[in-house]
């Protein structure tokens, strides 16, 4: 089975500080990691491959130093890694980054499932998985939380609702997107590790995977940032005194005048 | 290429600095008197242009797809979930934004339902604003499937060229409307917090919580239509309803291809014991760390059922399994935004706080008075929630008469 996952590198979120001074992002210094999400794509890929056999190619968009988190991804069992980058890419909305992915997919060529976390913790639009899907035109499951099974064809997955879930059958090749309750992702081995310093990083551009470039970068970009700003911080909050039954007491006014009012 | 959508043109620049703190992203920088950018930042917003003094900042404009005339697009439109026939009260919050847009573009709203017997619900979306109805009614669109929808839809933004299209940033509005925006080549913004129509340009002006909510990012579609938007729950109020208001029924239907759907739907489960929905709740009481073991979840539950509350956790609680992922609030969770969160026994890890941070009302109970939860909270209660809870269920007993 050809199996493809697709990750991101992200700040660390509980890093991200903003100046107050500048009102910019702090970046430096920010720890670079695996979305988190898309460490339970990556260990459902393997999972995969150890029960069917075959192969779990990672493929990412982002600078050159997301190669590090490629290198993690060997180290967890990827066999091979891809990194498709470069300038002309910088500014890429979802619209655009979904056409880069799914150009640099259809050049692996074969595959019969593409997993993806279901967003991503920084930009957490979650339009990415489904961009892909409808960029190579193939059916997509979102929020999968279980592989029931894979044979003929065919896979049954069971999909996270609000209120639950939904078993549906699929035929492959399919794009499923993955949350938190489908695996718990291990951690790198030893020989992964060896593994991951010495493996080679495939390296594309827009020219490699033929992407046309009205469709990257800002070009390709429907949406565009204006503007970047601080919420609004909530501070001091009042602390309620005494005992349980006087602390009841106020807090259950509190909450009449919330409801009612 | 995209390397020189934005330039200092150096002959005017006197290196004043004055475009240094307006940059968004912090990509210039000031060397031998002249602004210099750094395009592994730049996002071409052109932030810099709008405070330079001396016109020394080129932003060259994008333009959009050939042949697309943005006054063709007209209108705000509301995707309407409807679940075994329901419309969801996201689609109620819709509708009252989408009003008020509306309202200011001086255009119609519109509300698109699809579904299997839905005409009798259409007389409550007029009440609620929505001036035409674009009814798909078929048996095969009974339950969501993406391909369907998406199919459908697409038809109805190609034949009628709405200029917004708003959908909730649900499990199906996720999946459903990206699709969309990718197949007709629209901008598509993902949850966003607040919608505004920029006064000059009668763009929509899209704001969204990015990194967890450490940030807010302002987006538009300047050359693409429509423009397209999920929104987060209970960030709106839902539409009043008023019963003298009347509408347009356009009812379409469609060739069985385009009901096809390759992945097929062979169940639904329903599985939260509580009724209530997580993301749609008013009010939620959430347990962590501190609850201690899966029975003592009861007295939140007890609380919870008072106040007529969704029951939410953190991950500690459910990482220890003593309550199921689906009640998960913060970032591998949910994000919620309640009028009314009480934290139990939740320390406050800013993982959870990313998820809960923007609920009106916020109540923190916690032995550690140094816990960073009181940091958010409206209300801090430093003590034995084993004491406080019960005593407050047994006070709201008695107050709400129930």
């Amino acid at each position: 089975m050809n199996i493809i996952v697709c990750i991101k590198q992200v700040p660390n979120t509980t890093d991200v500080k903003i100046n107050p001074e500048t009102n910019t992002l702090i970046r430096d210094g920010v720890e670079s990691i695996i979305n988190p999400f898309d460490t339970y794509a990556l260990e459902e890929g393997i999972r995969l491959k150890e029960r069917f056999g075959g192969k779990v190619t990672v493929v990412t968009m982002g600078p050159p130093q997301a190669e590090i988190a490629l290198r993690e991804a060997v180290s967890l069992g990827a066999d091979d890694v891809i990194l498709v980058s470069d300038r002309r890419f910088a500014g890429s909305d979802t619209w655009a980054t979904s056409y880069t992915l799914s150009q640099a997919i259809k050049k692996i060529g074969e595959y019969d499932i593409i997993i993806c976390g279901k967003q991503a913790s920084d930009g957490d639009t979650a339009q990415v998985g489904p961009g892909i899907s409808t960029h190579l035109e193939i059916p997509q499951v979102t929020y999968v939380k279980k592989i029931e099974q894979i044979d003929s064809g065919k896979a049954i997955v069971e999909r996270m609702t609000e209120e639950g879930y939904e078993i549906i059958e699929t035929p492959l090749p399919v794009l499923l997107t993955v949350v938190k309750e489908i695996n718990s992702p291990r951690l790198p081995s030893l020989k992964g590790k060896m593994k991951s310093k010495k493996c080679e990083i495939i390296k594309w551009n827009a020219d490699d995977i033929s992407a046309s470039l009205n469709d990257i970068g800002l070009d390709g970009s429907p949406t565009r940032v204006v503007k970047i700003f601080t919420p609004p911080q909530k501070c001091g909050g009042e602390m309620l005194t005494g005992e349980p039954d006087e602390i009841a007491d106020k807090l259950s006014d509190i909450f009449k005048k919330a409801i009612v009012g | 290429m995209s390397d020189e959508r934005v330039k200092i043109i150096l002959n005017k620049c006197i290196g004043c600095g004055l475009c240094k703190p307006a940059c968004p992203f912090g990509a210039i920088e000031i060397q031998n008197k002249k602004a210099v950018i750094d395009y592994t930042k730049c996002t071409f917003c052109g932030a810099c242009k709008e405070v330079c003094k001396f016109q020394a900042v080129e932003v060259l404009e994008f333009e959009g797809p050939a042949g697309l005339d943005l006054s063709e697009y007209k209108d705000v439109w509301v995707f309407c979930e409807q679940k075994k026939g329901t419309v969801q009260s996201i689609s109620h919050e819709l509708l009252g934004q989408g009003r008020k847009l509306a309202d200011d573009l001086g255009v119609k709203l519109c509300a698109i339902v699809l579904g299997d017997g839905m005409e009798n619900k259409i007389e409550d979306i007029y009440h609620r604003g929505a001036d035409i109805v674009y009814l798909v009614d078929n048996p095969k669109l009974k339950h969501y499937q993406d391909e369907p929808y998406t199919k459908v839809i697409i038809k109805l933004i190609q034949e009628y060229k709405p200029e917004i299209v708003l959908c909730g940033a649900t499990v199906i509005g996720r999946s459903l409307i990206s699709r969309v925006a990718i197949k007709i080549n629209a901008g598509l913004t993902a949850d966003c917090t607040g919608l505004d129509i920029d006064p000059d340009k009668k763009i929509l002006l899209q704001t969204r919580p990015a990194f967890g909510g450490n940030i807010m990012a302002t987006i538009i579609t300047p050359n693409h239509r429509p423009q397209m938007a999920t929104v987060r729950h209970k960030v709106f109020k839902e539409a009043k309803i008023d019963h003298s208001r009347k509408g347009k029924l356009i009812k379409k239907d469609y060739d069985d291809t385009t009901y096809f759907s390759s992945t097929k739907l062979l169940d639904l489960v329903e599985e939260i014991e509580e009724t209530v929905n997580l993301s749609e709740a008013d009010i939620i009481v959430s347990g962590g760390r501190g609850i201690g073991s899966p029975e003592n979840f009861d007295i939140i539950k007890e609380l919870a059922k008072v106040l007529g509350a969704a029951v939410g956790a953190s991950r500690a609680a459910v990482d220890s399994d003593w309550i199921p992922y689906s009640h998960q609030v913060g970032q591998t969770g949910k994000t919620v935004c309640p009028k009314i969160y009480i934290a139990c026994g939740i320390s406050g890890q800013i993982q959870h706080l990313i998820g809960m941070q923007s609920s009106d009302i916020i109540v923190a109970i916690n032995k550690d008075p140094e816990a960073p939860i009181f940091k958010v909270a409206t209300y801090g209660i430093v003590g034995n929630l084993f004491q406080i809870v019960p005593a407050l269920t047994k006070a709201l007993q008695s107050k709400m008469g129930k």
